[in-house]
């Protein structure tokens, strides 16, 4: 019809220290909505990739770590403002990614919302909750700080779009940690849209990197990778998790993988940092 | 190549010539104050401990545990084979489902409590039995191994009724069996370091002594056995490497804790990972010692040397590089040579000793290898004159000078009584160097402006950082590495994290 407008569409890009690149490969792939509709040419992020963002990630860690918690949970925060006033859209690709009717994705995107504050209001209070002093026999100011691991290799769930995207980058974020990602392989899109919001929400460029691409293809180079201090394994299978975790341990890196039916959420909150212990000398 | 530290061995041995003789302690001498080694009783040969008593091992096999100051055979111990090791599993696994996780933790505590007093009441005993086999002064075991182990139990009895206050949410559960493999460098220490707070948190174990010091394990196991313990709450398997190994693989084990070097701590992590075994690791380390030009002279030359020389060096936390301010560079190294030279070395048993012999003789060859790559590579050495005792391991304390960071000796654990000072400008240089290492462990700070300690602090990646103090040591302090240095804490509220299945 001559009176309908011809939509703008858009380029799935990846997010690596703060821009949005198309992979350094030239590499793209289909995805389709869960009734198999064309949705988007994605970019298949590579190797190279990888490293990049893994170089980004290590370079803004110590900066994300020195700045005020206070200001941390600020910027996550933010997150949530920019993803509520985008709700719709999310929405709409959360249920074409996962097949749900237009309630259930706006109830999975309110939750994947309120999920972002939930980590925004931790950024503070981590050193509180797992940190302390000990009281130590001797003439010493003892005390445990829990510090971040470094940076965090998260393989996000294939299902959960994006409320399982949002748990396992904005754990380890909150936490101190900067995050290299693969969104999940046949539902990129609520991720790199989320990505698209950390742009608008004070996030030092390199704090969380999306790559979207093929998981099998993308996990041996962060399990391996000499630079990651830490991996989260959401999102592949047990063979390919325990194929992981043995290369993971060439540089002795933690390892999340996920419990069925788990009921803590603070486990990957805990799963990336690390207690820092400090002794003083008192005295006169 | 350029030189990070400008002091020559020139100017060390100019020291040792002139300002030696000067100092009144370098011209004192002691008397041998020897402690009596009359009080330890070794069997002439030990089992297993499975089961809540002293067992044969399946092959028969024995090996011989040597004194290492004097190579002399102090008793043979059995070699568990994966037969043994497998027994000793099913016993944990028994006394874990039938007695264990029956026993209410108000009971558990009593049974921790006990252990602590009887420990402290066999005080004297434990010290020389480790002195013995171990070859550390008898006035570390006497004044830091032993007390420190007995205060370890007593800590983490407390916590056995009041796991629910511990912060991992209401009625934490264990994990199960827990296989613990322990380094021969703190062997009673670290025994009780993975049996307290295993036991606090309600699981059994399975512990692995090092094969060249199984014995102060050994005469645990009596203590357990005084103490009540239920049999086959703590099972203690003796071996060598290959016994560890069967530990690890068994599929038996829900937990394995592992104190040791980084590379075996690799290979375990490796073998695990396909398995939903629990892992802790405290691993290797490259300690930065870092000496700020305002730091307390006296104090900071004392904790230097108790950073690297305590325990003849063999301390996964030791302070074996000194970073110091250019600025007093040379001062530092002055004094630090004079008093490396007034270390006194030799029999371990005599109360004076303050440096020990090597644990044994592949470690004294380990040792002597990397060290020759100090000089090669260009570093200035400066070795300690002593007399050095003709039978047994013996390395007398050294200090490198004009390290650089590329050097081996900058970068790998050498595990022994050797320092390599290397030297910086600024804090920024400082921190930048410290954490030039895939190790993060330990490290200490020395100076007299708290805010700028707290701020280096802030920065070191590391899992302990001593302030104007070094190897310190508390039950309640968490102990424990970043990175390659392993994960997971001992000690304190987070150590019961390692046997909890939270």
């Amino acid at each position: 019809m001559s009176d309908e407008r011809l939509d703008v569409r858009k380029t799935y890009k990846l997010l690596i220290n703060g821009a949005f690149p198309r992979s350094e490969s030239g590499r793209s792939y289909k995805v389709s909505t869960k009734s198999g509709d064309f949705l988007a040419n994605v970019a298949q992020g590579s190797r190279k990739d990888l490293r990049d963002a893994v170089l980004a990630a290590r370079g803004v860690q110590a900066k994300w770590w020195a700045s005020s918690a206070y200001n941390r949970g600020q910027v996550i925060y933010r997150l949530a403002e920019m993803a509520e006033s985008r709700r719709d859209e999310l929405a709409n690709h959360v249920g074409a990614a996962e097949g749900l009717g237009e309630q259930q994705a706006e109830q999975s995107v309110s939750r994947a919302i309120d999920r972002i504050i939930w980590y925004a209001g931790w950024t503070d209070k981590i050193a509180q909750v797992y940190g302390g002093a000990n009281p130590v026999a001797g003439p010493f100011f003892n005390f445990s700080l829990p510090t971040p691991s470094g940076v965090v290799a998260v393989l996000a769930s294939q299902e959960s779009s994006l409320e399982g995207f949002v748990d396992a980058v904005l754990a380890p974020i909150a936490a101190g940690n900067t995050v290299v990602s693969v969104a999940s392989e046949l539902r990129p899109t609520p991720a790199v849209l989320l990505g698209e919001m950390t742009a608008t929400s004070d996030f030092p460029a390199g704090v969380l990197n999306i790559v979207t691409g093929v998981t099998s293809e993308l996990a041996p180079t962060l399990a391996s990778h000499e630079d990651v201090d830490g991996i989260d394994l959401s999102g592949v299978n047990l063979d390919e998790a325990n194929e992981l975790s043995v290369s993971a341990a060439g540089s002795i890196k933690r390892v999340f993988r996920p419990r069925p039916n788990d009921t803590d959420p603070t486990r990957r909150l805990r799963a990336f940092i690390e207690t820092s212990t400090v002794w003083h000398t008192i005295g006169q | 190549m350029a030189r990070t530290c400008a002091l020559t061995i020139s100017a060390a041995t100019e020291v040792n010539e002139h300002d030696l003789t000067a100092s009144r302690l370098g011209s004192l001498e002691y008397d041998p104050a020897p402690e009596s080694s009359a009080i330890a009783h070794f069997r002439s040969s030990y089992g297993l401990f499975i089961d809540g008593a002293f067992t044969d091992p399946s092959s028969h096999e024995q090996f011989v545990s040597l004194n290492p100051a004097n190579e002399e055979v102090l008793a043979t111990v059995a070699q568990s084979s994966r037969e043994d090791i497998d027994r000793a599993v099913r016993s944990a696994r028994r006394a874990y489902e039938e007695v264990w996780s029956h026993t209410s933790g108000a009971e558990r505590a009593k049974y921790l409590y006990r252990i602590a007093r009887l420990i402290l009441e066999r005080a004297r005993e434990f010290a020389v039995v480790e002195t013995l086999d171990n070859g550390k002064p008898i006035r570390e075991s006497r004044d830091v191994d032993v007390p420190l182990a007995a205060a370890h139990f007593f800590y983490y009895a407390g916590w056995a009724d009041k796991l629910d206050y511990a912060g991992f949410g209401v009625n934490p559960r264990p994990i199960g069996v827990a296989g613990q493999i322990i380094p021969w460098n703190f062997p009673l220490l670290m025994a009780a370091w993975k049996i307290a707070p295993a036991l606090a948190a309600g699981n059994t174990c399975v512990l692995k002594p090092a094969e060249t010091t199984s014995l102060s394990a050994l005469l645990l196991a009596e203590i357990l056995q005084q103490a009540e313990l239920p049999a086959g709450v703590v099972n203690i398997v003796t071996g060598d490497g290959s016994s560890g190994a069967a530990l690890v693989d068994h599929p038996g084990v829900d937990k394995i804790a592992f104190t040791g070097s980084t590379e075996v701590g690799r290979l375990i992590q490796q073998r695990v990972a396909p398995s939903q075994k629990r892992l802790t690791l405290e691993l290797g380390g490259k300690g930065a010692n870092i000496v700020f030009e305002d730091a307390p002279i006296d104090e900071m030359i004392e904790g230097i040397i108790d950073g690297i020389f305590f325990n003849q060096g063999h301390v996964c936390c030791a302070g074996s590089r000194l970073l110091v301010q250019e600025s007093v560079a040379d001062e530092v190294l002055r004094r630090l040579v004079r008093r490396v030279e007034q270390l006194r070395v030799g029999d371990p048993m005599d109360k004076n000793t303050d440096v020990g012999a090597i644990n044994s003789a592949a470690q004294l060859a380990r040792i002597r290898e990397l060290t020759s790559f100090g000089e090669s590579e260009g570093a200035t050495r400066y070795t300690s004159s002593c007399t050095l005792p003709e039978k047994g391991y013996w390395f007398a304390p050294t200090v490198f000078a004009n390290v650089a960071q590329s050097h081996r000796i900058a970068r790998e654990e050498i595990f022994g009584p050797v320092l390599s000072v290397l030297t910086f400008r600024t804090p920024e240089e400082a921190i930048v160097k410290a954490n030039n290492t895939n190790y993060g462990l330990a490290c200490g700070v020395w100076s007299e402006k708290g805010s700028r300690t707290l701020w280096v602090a802030q920065r070191l990646r590391a899992g302990v950082i001593w302030a104007n103090t070094y190897n310190k040591f508390d039950p309640s302090s968490p102990f424990g590495g970043v990175r390659e240095s392993g994960f997971g804490r001992e000690g304190g509220r987070h150590g019961l994290e390692a046997y909890l299945d939270v």
